[in-house]
């Protein structure tokens, strides 16, 4: 179908609901690479003005990667809810943004509308918002998700703790994780990613991660962020897995590049469902995404990187996911250039994840070559803060030593608690009581006298 | 004023003992919530320098000058990218030589040699400004003894590794040795690449080629270096291949 506007003496037209979408989005050096973007400013407004315009319905009939090409697509389509859409089904794009902003949509009928969204209405909608817009609606979206404890309530603010260490030494990794749980960071997940794929070293850290667990009785979940064939394989020789971690992207093309599809998805989900390793909850999938991923991977099929990345959150929501991660700037300035553009990309990330019923969390980050920097990062970890954002990472200092690239600290997470008056997962608060490490009003206590401490000697591990 | 927290200053930090065991900045206190002044500086510095590795230019007259030695012509190239920040927005500029670039190898076509040494800016023109020639002491000579017939040595503007395929291909080379700055870390802006690429030719990605990485004074020093990819040459040479399939079997790989 072809859309157009007119402004002026001047009729944009758009061949397809893709170049519209693309065209409407908001500049990013990664749409600008891909040769998608609208070429003056003017042409991107036209784009937003005919897509306000747009009936959703059109959403579920034209398909943006053809159906019989891309399993994304099938499962998009095939599973639509069309009761839960209804509510909707007769407005326009632009008439959606302005209903989701309205005070009576609330979190009720958030939460029930979710699974008759597609990714596609979702990434449409978020391109007529502002900031702002991205901002009030998210935080109206409640996705409440457990496992050993419940992430996600409206008051509460995770944080995975992330060990990383660019040799895996067990050592330097268990000292990260100290220095991260006395600064009450870990209640989303502890998820080393691995210097190396190789199944007897990913085991040994499973091994060592759950011994600290258990010695520590920490309500809270473990992961090594290796490939799902290598998890599969361990989980078969009956490796402590509580999470199953995979990258997805938002075209079939993009996850065979990173070696997966639905089928291998779902017997990992299976698989590691079967361990019944959960004790309050069994959400036990943790996903990984990111605008530019179909790009980098030359699998974005003409689609705008920000559309891409609204469709992995299609096979996300699929597996009922503990966790789900936009690393927004880990890419580069090749797909998001400056604070600016990794900050909106985030929002969007945030909004689209929330809108389509996921718990969505965020890695705050950038690299060294990107337009960006600590003030940056503030301005992104506030503004999630307030929009409700489920979880952030925590590193020590920001400064990943294995994956090179500056994520939140530990001290951030502390940051956004106090001003926004946040609490880690209940059940980790009473945990961080009990241990010292918090007072009984769940401040931080200023010397932390734990058994954590006084016992850390007895954790070495071989 | 309030008492300052005891664990304000990062000598009291319980967990020092623990330093010992990684690089990561753990055990740095905090004041409040936040981290205290002298490590928020110490990490800014730490960024500074990596910003300024990125924005670093290559210093053609000063490696020019040194690469004399070798008695090798030196060729000054550039890629599509005409500056930094599109650089950093367009890779795909910056992996193919500009026209003015392709005229002067087009107008020096020679018969063909082993291999074509070049030297390319990437995202730290200070790595390759410190570590290139140094490395090149060991290796071009080791190079030269075992009879390989040297391209003259292009330092490229700009460039991407892939701009090793393009240039070579010009250079009608068999083998392409491209060192190049490495995307500075916050503790290292000066780490250099060497990538090799058996039969360069444009279209080839990344699992076509070997990569030796962290080559620095306090990383992978030159000689290891040297060694490493001497080794790499030789067997991509008996073996008619780069890349993946060769790294799997060469054992000399995994030593430190």
């Amino acid at each position: 179908m072809q859309y157009h506007h007119t402004i002026g003496k001047k009729t944009y037209r758009f061949s397809d609901l893709k170049t519209l979408l693309a065209k409407a989005s908001p500049h990013r050096s990664g749409d600008v690479l891909a040769g998608l973007c609208a070429e003056s400013y003017e042409e991107r407004v036209a784009a937003q003005i005919t897509l306000a315009d747009v009936p959703l319905k059109i959403f579920l009939n034209e398909a943006i990667v053809p159906y019989e090409e891309d399993e994304i697509t099938r499962l998009i389509i095939d599973s639509h809810d069309n009761l839960a859409f209804s509510i909707i089904s007769s407005l326009t794009v632009g008439e959606l943004r302005d209903w989701l902003l309205r005070d009576e949509t609330d979190t009720l009928i958030l939460k029930n509308l979710s699974p008759g969204i597609t990714p596609e209405m979702a990434a449409a909608v978020s391109k007529l918002m502002r900031n702002q817009d991205l901002i009030a609606v998210a935080k109206k979206c409640e996705v409440i998700t457990s496992f050993r404890d419940t992430i996600g309530l409206k008051g509460h603010f995770s944080t995975r703790l992330q060990p990383n260490h660019p040799t895996d030494d067990p050592k330097g990794i268990v000292a990260s994780i100290i220095d991260g749980l006395l600064y009450g960071s870990g209640d989303a997940v502890i998820g080393i990613n691995p210097a190396t794929d190789s199944p007897a070293e990913v085991n040994n850290l499973l091994l060592l991660l759950d011994t600290l667990r258990q010695q520590f009785d920490i309500p809270t979940q473990s992961c090594v962020l290796c490939h799902i064939t290598t998890t599969l394989e361990l989980i078969r020789k009956g490796a402590p897995v509580d999470l199953c971690f995979q990258s997805i992207g938002g075209t079939e093309q993009s996850n065979a590049s990173f070696g997966i599809n639905l089928a291998l998805l779902d017997e990992a989900y299976q698989a590691t469902l079967s361990l019944k390793r959960g004790t309050i909850g069994n959400n036990v999938m943790y996903f990984e995404t990111g605008q530019g991923s179909e790009l980098s991977a030359n699998a974005h099929q003409g689609v705008d990187q920000q559309t891409c990345e609204a469709r992995a959150y299609a096979v996300a929501r699929k597996y009922k996911p503990l966790l789900v991660n936009t690393v927004v700037g880990f890419i580069g300035p090749e797909y998001l250039y400056d604070g600016k553009q990794i900050i909106r990309a985030a929002l969007e990330d945030h909004f689209c994840g929330k809108l389509l019923g996921l718990p969505m969390g965020v890695d705050v980050c950038y690299t060294n070559h990107a337009e960006a920097d600590q003030d940056d990062m503030d301005n992104l970890l506030t503004l999630l803060g307030v929009a409700g954002c489920n979880f952030i990472m925590g590193i020590p200092g920001s400064d990943d030593i294995m994956l090179n690239y500056q994520s939140t600290s530990f001290h951030d997470a502390l940051y956004i608690r106090k001003v926004l008056g946040l609490r880690p997962t209940p059940e980790f608060e009473q945990w961080l009581i009990r241990q010292g490490i918090s007072d009984k009003h769940g401040k931080p206590t200023t010397q932390p006298d734990s058994r954590l401490l006084k016992e850390m000697r007895a954790l070495w591990i071989k | 004023m309030d008492k300052i927290e005891p664990r304000q200053s990062p000598m009291d930090d319980p967990l020092n003992v623990l330093k010992e065991f990684t690089a990561a900045r753990i055990a740095i206190g905090r004041t409040g919530a936040s981290i205290p002044l002298k490590q928020s500086l110490a990490f800014k510095l730490a960024h500074a320098h990596a910003r300024d590795a990125v924005y670093s230019e290559l210093d053609i007259d000063g490696i020019t000058a040194n690469l004399q030695q070798f008695e090798l012509p030196v060729l000054h190239l550039h890629s599509q990218a005409a500056y930094r920040e599109q650089y950093l927005q367009r890779p795909d500029l910056g992996r193919q030589l500009n026209e003015e670039s392709i005229g002067q190898l087009t107008d020096r076509t020679t018969s063909g040699v082993d291999i074509a040494i070049m030297i390319a800016d990437g995202l730290s023109a200070a790595a390759v400004n410190s570590n290139a020639v140094g490395l090149l002491k060991i290796l071009i000579p080791q190079l030269q003894t075992a009879g390989l017939k040297l391209a003259p040595i292009c330092l490229i503007k700009q460039g991407r590794v892939a701009i090793a395929d393009d240039a070579g291909i010009y250079l009608n080379a068999r083998l392409s040795i491209i060192l190049i700055g490495e995307r500075p870390g916050l503790s290292s802006a000066d780490s250099m690449g060497a990538y090799l690429t058996f039969g360069p030719r444009p279209g080839l990605t990344d699992e076509s080629r070997n990569c030796i990485s962290n080559i620095r004074p306090h990383g992978l020093t030159f000689r290891p270096a040297a060694k490493k990819i001497f080794y790499l040459v030789q067997e991509a040479f008996k073996r008619k291949l780069s890349g993946v399939a060769l790294k799997d079997n060469a054992g000399l790989l995994s030593e430190p």
